[in-house]
């Protein structure tokens, strides 16, 4: 985003205009969070929701802490693992399918129409048979975690290259770039910020999916720890699995976010900080 | 039917039909470009003017009829041949000096060059720029300069100043007049705007609402540089508004 040593009129950021006064690097969005951590804690240790139920934040840190000494990394690691494998696969093969689709008519017409009947079918229908067919270990969850990330990045890619300026292709073909030429300098560029939408959604599909293959048969990870707080009505360990599940997911997609603002730093456009 | 290539001619645009399904846009139509000169295509909008240029640079195949350089069929998008559209288009991710080599292989990203271009076409020091941050003006004169980059013998322009401003459109009218005149281009200019034409080239080509061959054509005998307010283009713009009415009165 860096304006090179001239300077040019365009590149200044405008200037934001403080909200309520309040400084610009505040960070606004913790406010309600920490108000909900607030009235949560007062409710319980007034006694006007059963703690049972709805532990005590300070409980569940408490609970995060007791869970950090006794496995806790090793439930973190697998669930990140199978997310990071599963996202790894089903993304990989989506970028191949979706640039084949999308570049080769041929290849539409033979692929896609599988593709979109697969689409429509609501992924975790695929639990059951996945579960007969390749048991409870391993395999079964991360071919569920690709299912899940495989779609919205093949959607991304199609709809990515196929939307592409006509006029840019058509600047291609006049220098008399190879097909292969315009598909790496004028193709892909121009469809990577609908494929990195799409990467973006299927990450989030992977985290939910992860959780759907651990909930059914695991005995490790995130989706274990509900499982199991929920077996022994731990509210509070099922409570810290989700707030870990927050933070994990919002972690990973802000790697994402800020992947995604580097690579299309190119654009005309100020969004910048809309979606961070 | 068709008369030879004279050996002076550099491009022969020789167009039997065009057609866009049913519907014909240009028939028997014939243009030859003398080495150096600069002929600008006027007429109505629709009348294949756009079409015409987009067969001369190769972009479209479909179409009946040959476009020699050098008396050779080009068959394609020819080095020779460079054009400047409308838009600058521009590729948005790519810096203002990486646009400018587009057209060469990336193995032959020569930075001398590519500064000696900025600098001919007014934007010395622009070369890490993005598109983005450049005006409609900056970014035509970046595209002019991505034309120019792999050392063309004919230009050819479809209304390249047609977006822009009316100040601006002059300064880039003056800018493509100095490197034409400097680099010996052979010039084939698309344009709605009879001043722009008179200003520019040694040759008006009138183009008919109907297909068919050019209406009437003007040579433009006026001295160069030229200046805008030169009486001596008045009496003949006047004739070229007589010929455009008589052409949309049929």
């Amino acid at each position: 985003m860096e304006t090179p040593s001239i300077g040019l009129p365009a590149a200044a950021p405008a200037p934001r205009r403080p909200v309520l006064g309040v400084p610009r690097r505040l960070p606004l969005g913790l406010l309600l969070p920490a108000l909900a951590l607030l009235v949560a804690e007062l409710a319980v240790r007034t006694g006007s929701v059963p703690a049972n139920l709805m532990p005590a934040p300070s409980e569940i840190a408490a609970t995060l802490a007791w869970l950090a000494e006794h496995g806790l990394a090793g439930h973190l690691a697998s669930s990140c693992l199978r997310v990071a494998a599963g996202f790894a696969c089903g993304a990989l093969l989506a970028l191949l399918l979706g640039a084949l689709v999308a570049l080769k008519p041929h290849a539409a017409r033979l692929l896609d129409p599988s593709f979109q009947a697969l689409r429509a079918i609501p992924s975790l229908a695929w639990v059951p048979l996945l579960l007969l067919w390749f048991g409870i270990d391993e395999t079964p969850k991360l071919i569920l975690i690709a299912i899940g990330a495989f779609f919205p990045v093949y959607m991304g890619v199609v709809s990515g290259i196929r939307g592409v300026d006509r006029k840019l292709i058509e600047v291609g073909r006049l220098y008399r770039l190879a097909p292969l030429a315009l598909a790496r300098r004028v193709l892909l560029p121009a469809a990577l910020p609908a494929v990195l939408t799409g990467l973006r959604n299927g990450l989030s599909l992977a985290w939910m999916f992860m959780v759907a293959a651990e909930l059914i048969a695991a005995s490790q990870g995130l989706g274990y720890l509900l499982t199991d707080g929920r077996e022994s009505s731990r509210a509070d360990i099922m409570l810290a699995a989700i707030v870990l599940l927050a933070l994990l997911g919002k972690a990973s997609d802000s790697v994402m976010g800020a992947l995604e603002k580097r690579l299309l730093a190119w654009r005309d456009s100020d969004v910048t900080g809309a979606r961070a | 039917m068709r008369e030879t290539t004279n050996l002076g001619t550099l491009l022969d645009i020789a167009i039997d039909d065009k057609r866009y399904g049913t519907r014909a846009v240009l028939q028997g139509m014939r243009l030859q470009l003398d080495p150096g000169e600069i002929v600008s295509l006027i007429g109505a909008s629709g009348c294949g003017k756009s079409s015409l240029l987009s067969i001369a640079a190769g972009l479209d195949p479909h179409y009946r009829g040959s476009v020699r350089l050098r008396g050779q069929a080009t068959g394609g998008p020819n080095p020779e041949i460079g054009l400047i559209f409308q838009e600058p288009r521009l590729f948005p991710w790519l810096s203002v000096a990486q646009n400018i080599a587009f057209g060469a292989p990336a193995a032959a990203h020569d930075s001398a060059r590519i500064d000696a271009l900025l600098e001919e076409v007014g934007l010395s020091g622009y070369g890490d720029a993005l598109p983005k941050q450049l005006s409609g003006g900056q970014a035509q004169r970046v595209a002019l300069a991505r034309g120019l980059y792999t050392a063309p013998r004919v230009l050819l322009l479809d209304e390249p100043f047609s977006a822009v401003d009316a100040f601006t459109r002059m300064r880039l009218q003056d800018l493509l007049a100095r490197v034409a005149a400097e680099r010996r281009l052979t010039v084939l200019l698309v344009t709605h705007d009879i001043d722009e034409a008179l200003y520019l080239s040694d040759r008006i080509v009138l183009m008919g609402g109907r297909p068919g061959p050019a209406r009437a054509e003007f040579a433009v005998e006026l001295t160069r540089p030229r200046a805008r307010t030169e009486l001596a283009g008045a009496a003949m713009k006047a004739a070229i508004l007589d010929s455009l009415h008589a052409v949309h009165a049929i």
